[in-house]
């Protein structure tokens, strides 16, 4: 086991708390830089998807892992990202101005939505954010000088700095591109998570009330995450518009919704890992399935081909297992092989026992 | 001049009358017990003074100020800290991570400098983070300081609970029931905990607590409440000795029985 010697406040500071645990990011890094150079292009671009959704993942996990408020509506706001930015492309905007106004065009969306949201929550605001994933459908037919209607928009190749980018001329670009914005993205949310502002998230997700007493702006800091985490959502909904290459009226279905937020609850609700692990999971358990699926109808006198709904049976069946097992996601899972590795041959088997937390409605009893 | 004065403080829930024009001031640097018994507007009076609660009627001044219409978080920026009956930790989070959240009313960057992580973030961060040690030193917090709350023992959770309010570096600190649930070893710990407050912070403490042991030895002043009025107003003894406080409690029994 590895025993970290503090001799600075700054080792809790930094993002990287020791050398070791730097050079853990530098060697993913490093083999997110390779990938797409040893696998074929149909898998680089399942790793652009896995990034993007990563990506989504993150903007929900923000307000829904670490501020505790429940989004159902998420997809809305990849819609209002993919077509603010289509639309300001279309308009002979370059690329990076337009990705970066889409996020704020997305982020301000989200604070005008988020003041009424602020005074609800649970199974209210779970509702309210639905409603607005379903009304964005009909927006996206109705407001046709942004949206282009039912025909929609093509997403027109990315120039960047003379360099003609798009998903299947340039597979590995497209993948860079994202890869980058999801990095940015990624340490913006580190710095957040390690600063007051992060801090006072927490602190309303698991006790509203002495965040207040300890001074924090409960409604405010709902907005500022609820903001924050539209944006980045935003984001991700542009560079699928690219992914897609094309969206229109049906590309944000509430169904994204949903999907959206099981993948940040099996990946791992609280923590940023759980956004990664959910997007792997989401991406490819499809992929998975259907090759299992294809394998089973060959070698098996079984034939699967009749049953169209498996995909989403086996993704509902995994993700019940997972809330029933490890409610605490793949980061759950994670952590303990984690420890498990570490402390060989030492690991005790009741070590991660969960202490009973109770539901808020239970405390105040 | 007093640190905290109350007048004619009353709130209404529907027809509960559950604080019913109070009156009190608490004095710098003294300890000032609330007792009474339960149900009888201690935690409610402490809910109107952070703000939580709307007053039906009355007024709050703080240093000077009058604050019966400051929005709740702005009360700890003030010089209010307080902790709760029923322990309100973040759970999961770490002893050092609460205490840190403690420091949030004295809070000096806005959200986008977090984002970027602004030199002027960590200069920040480094000073909450010595603070916040202060706090750790002076509790004897140091062997939890990276402990999740949630796997705590009850008795050093109410430790941490004041702990995170010390962090604000307030001038007076509401105690709701600091004894309640700790055994009789870990209450004389509070009670020193107590006097150290007083004594060597200089703090002023406002604290409800049913353990008279405990009211004893550390209030300067004790006033007893019943069925939301006040009924007697002095020293520990002096409240004990008071026939209409006896009464209270004696009724309460017999209500039990
Ligand atoms: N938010 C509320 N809504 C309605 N009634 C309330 C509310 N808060 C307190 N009360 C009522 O006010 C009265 C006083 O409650 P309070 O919690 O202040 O008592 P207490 O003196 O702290 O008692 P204990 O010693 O049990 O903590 C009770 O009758 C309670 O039911
Ligand atoms: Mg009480």
């Amino acid at each position: 086991m590895r025993v970290i010697f503090k001799n600075s406040y700054d080792n809790d500071i930094n993002l990287f708390e020791d050398r070791v645990h730097l050079l853990k990011y530098a060697v993913l890094l490093l083999a997110a830089l390779v990938m797409p150079w040893v696998i074929s292009a149909f898998y680089v671009g399942e790793l652009t998807s896995v990034l993007i959704w990563s990506l989504a993942g993150l903007g929900l996990m923000l307000i829904a892992g670490h501020t505790g408020q429940v989004s159902l509506g998420h997809a809305a706001f990849m819609a209002i990202g993919a077509f603010s930015h289509l639309a300001l492309m279309l308009r002979g905007w370059p690329f990076v101005p337009a990705l970066i106004a889409s996020g704020v065009i997305t982020g301000l969306a989200g604070a005008l939505i988020a003041r009424p949201l602020g005074r609800m929550s649970g199974i209210y605001l779970a509702i309210a954010t639905l409603a607005l994933s379903i009304i964005i459908e009909d927006v996206a037919i109705v407001a046709t000088p942004i949206t282009g209607g039912i025909a929609g928009l093509f997403a027109p190749p990315i120039e960047f700095f003379g360099l003609m980018i798009d998903r299947y001329g340039t597979p590995r670009a497209f993948y860079y591109l994202c890869l980058t914005v999801l990095i940015i993205v990624t340490l913006g949310y580190a710095n957040l998570l390690r600063s007051p502002t992060g801090r006072s998230f927490l602190a309303v997700r698991d006790s509203e009330v002495s965040a207040r007493a300890l001074g924090v702006n409960v409604p405010r800091a709902k907005t500022v995450s609820f903001a924050l985490s539209c944006a980045i959502t935003g984001l991700a909904g542009a560079l699928y518009a690219h992914q897609a290459q094309a969206v229109n009226y049906e590309s944000f279905l509430v169904l994204i919704s949903i999907t959206l937020l099981l993948q940040v609850v099996v990946g791992g609700l609280g923590s940023m890992h759980g956004a990664f692990f959910g997007a792997f999971v989401v991406v490819l358990l499809p992929q998975t399935i259907s090759m299992a699926r294809s394998f089973i109808n060959t070698n098996t006198p079984f034939n699967l081909g009749a049953y169209p709904g498996m995909d989403t049976a086996v993704f509902a069946l995994i993700i019940l297992l997972m809330i029933i097992y490890e409610p605490r996601g793949i980061y759950g899972i994670w952590i303990r092989l984690r420890t498990w590795l570490e402390l060989f041959p030492l690991y005790r088997k009741g070590m991660f026992r969960r202490t009973r937390t109770y539901l808020k409605t239970e405390r105040m009893r | 001049m007093s640190l905290l004065q109350v007048e004619g403080l009353s709130i209404h829930f529907g027809g509960v009358k559950a604080v019913d024009n109070i009156s009190f001031t608490v004095e710098p640097g003294e300890v000032f017990t609330i007792v009474g018994p339960n149900g009888a507007g201690k935690s409610t009076i402490f809910n109107l003074i952070s703000r939580l609660y709307e007053p039906t009627a009355g007024r709050i001044v703080f240093d000077g100020r009058d604050i019966t219409r400051l929005p709740a978080h702005d009360i700890a920026g003030i010089g209010i800290a307080r902790t709760f009956q029923n322990i309100e930790l973040f759970d999961h989070s770490s002893v050092l991570q609460n205490l840190l959240i403690g420091r949030h009313s004295r809070r000096r960057t806005r959200w986008y400098e977090d984002m970027l992580f602004l030199p002027k973030v960590r200069r920040a961060e480094r000073e909450d983070r010595r603070i916040v040690e202060e706090v750790i030193d002076f509790l004897e917090l140091a062997a939890y300081r990276d402990k999740l709350i949630a796997g705590l023992p009850y008795g050093v959770r109410k430790l941490v609970e004041i702990a995170r309010a010390l962090s604000s570096e307030p001038k007076l600190i509401l105690l709701d029931e600091p004894a309640s649930g700790l055994s009789v070893e870990e209450t004389i710990d509070m009670a020193w905990w107590i006097e150290d407050m007083q004594k060597d912070l200089g703090l002023t403490v406002l604290m409800v607590e049913h353990d008279m042991s405990l009211v004893s030895r550390v209030s300067t002043r004790v006033l007893a409440v019943a069925e939301g009025k006040a009924l007697a107003l002095g020293t520990s003894a002096e409240v004990q000795a008071d026939p209409r406080v006896i009464e209270a409690y004696l009724g309460k029994q017999e209500n039990h029985e």
